[in-house]
């Protein structure tokens, strides 16, 4: 039911298959959630929209808590989750490169044409979780969903 | 909920209220630093470094509203992170007097974010370990984002320094505004001590030579001469703080002072 819930920023993908949904628990009932950057600014509305859902399917009594551990990586988006964004436009981040850091993760691959021909224009995009790249092939910005 | 702008007591044990202490410098070195980084929102020198400064800014605002909010639960007189942030006056302000410096130009600018990225990346691996469960998740999610920090202020060190002429006088004068800054990033106090003692804390002396040897590696790659610390200046840890911070409050508190209790 939580796969209704969508990213305000990212419409495209649900909040389960960003894993920022962590946990449902059942005794005694509860839905963990975690947020991805610190700062994230939708930290807020992602959990008032998953507490509208919770309300609106009769779960009002049940808590959303907020964990901080084990921190949020993109290792955690699953495979639904990258083609969506895919398909929406947005270069998913490669996974298992969490670990070695936000550096390097190696040329995206255009969501337009697929080509590997790409470059990051800037670091930083319209939202603290994405880049800016460009595709060299078909010439067509994108996002790119950085590694975390 | 009791009024943001009176406290009616204070935390219930010494230890307690060390822990108060720490986290209000761990949130508020995050917060000023912050604040001082979302300055440069309509001035940065190119449309990348703009959203990049704010990015920084963003990252450590969210870094001080979980070290805050943590305070004000361990206070226990029911101030949030908001609360502490927009309501405290200098006095009580304990961040380090590096982050309240003014931004100067772009160079200034990242030769402090530079120096405080690279230490507290340290910190914050430091925390991960720490026997205080809270603390050791915040600096886990920080540590990540902070170490994005350190590259990008170390890169543009190099960048600037083995520039132009230009560049690289700018560079020099930004590190040369901020070395006696670096002494007080290192201090363990007997605020502190207790707490380090107990596994919560990070030792800070512990971490200066591999900040030294860090600095030194970029330094040369940026063709810079090596540092050259004179006397440390301090005191931002006990509320001592230097003129900037005034200013810089005055204007990150207007709304919320102007307008007491007011919502979105």
């Amino acid at each position: 039911m939580l796969d209704t819930v969508l990213d305000p920023e990212i419409p495209a993908v649900s909040v389960i298959e960003l894993g920022i949904v962590r946990e449902v628990q059942r005794d005694p009932p509860a839905v963990l959630i975690t947020p991805t950057y610190s700062g994230c600014p939708a930290t807020h509305a992602i959990e008032a929209s998953v507490r509208a859902a919770l309300d609106a399917a009769g779960f009002g009594t049940v808590p959303v808590r907020t964990t901080l551990s084990p921190a949020w990586t993109t290792d955690w988006i699953t495979e639904s989750g990258r083609k969506k964004l895919r398909a929406y436009g947005i270069a998913p981040p490669p996974e298992g490169e969490a670990v070695r850091g936000l550096r390097n993760a190696g040329a995206a691959e255009c969501p337009q044409c697929g080509s590997s021909e790409t470059s990051e224009v800037s670091r930083f995009g319209s939202t603290p979780c994405k880049a800016q790249w460009r595709c060299l092939a078909c010439l067509e910005p994108f996002d790119r969903f950085k590694c975390h | 909920m009791a009024s943001p702008l009176t406290v009616t007591h204070a935390p219930a044990t010494s230890s307690e209220a060390a822990l108060y202490d720490y986290l209000l410098r761990l949130g508020d070195d995050s917060l000023i630093l912050g604040q001082r980084l979302c300055e440069w929102t309509g001035h940065a020198p190119a449309l990348e470094l703009e959203l990049g400064l704010a990015n920084l800014g963003l990252d450590l605002i969210g870094q001080a509203t979980f070290f805050l909010n943590l305070a004000g639960e361990i206070e226990g007189a029911g101030r949030d992170g908001d609360a502490l942030a927009f309501h405290r006056d200098v006095l009580d302000f304990r961040n380090c007097l590096m982050v309240e410096q003014p931004n100067g130009d772009f160079a200034q600018t990242i030769a402090r974010q530079f120096l405080f990225s690279t230490w507290q990346l340290a910190l914050l691996d430091g925390l991960t370990q720490s026997t205080n469960r809270r603390i050791a998740e915040i600096a886990a999610k920080a540590a990540k984002e902070v170490r994005y920090h350190a590259e990008l202020a170390s890169e543009w060190v190099i960048r600037l320094g083995d520039g132009t002429e230009e560049s690289r006088r700018r560079m020099r004068d930004g590190l040369d505004w901020h070395w006696r800054f670096v002494d007080e990033l290192f201090d363990a106090d007997d605020i502190e001590m207790p707490l380090v003692e107990a596994g919560i804390a990070v030792d800070r002396a512990a971490l200066r030579p591999s900040f030294d040897a860090r600095v030194a590696e970029v330094m040369e790659a940026a063709d810079l001469p090596p540092p050259a610390y004179p006397r440390g200046v301090k005191g931002g840890r006990f509320g001592h703080h230097s003129e900037h911070l005034g200013h810089l409050i005055a204007t990150m508190q207007f709304l919320p002072r102007t307008y007491p209790g007011a919502t979105w």
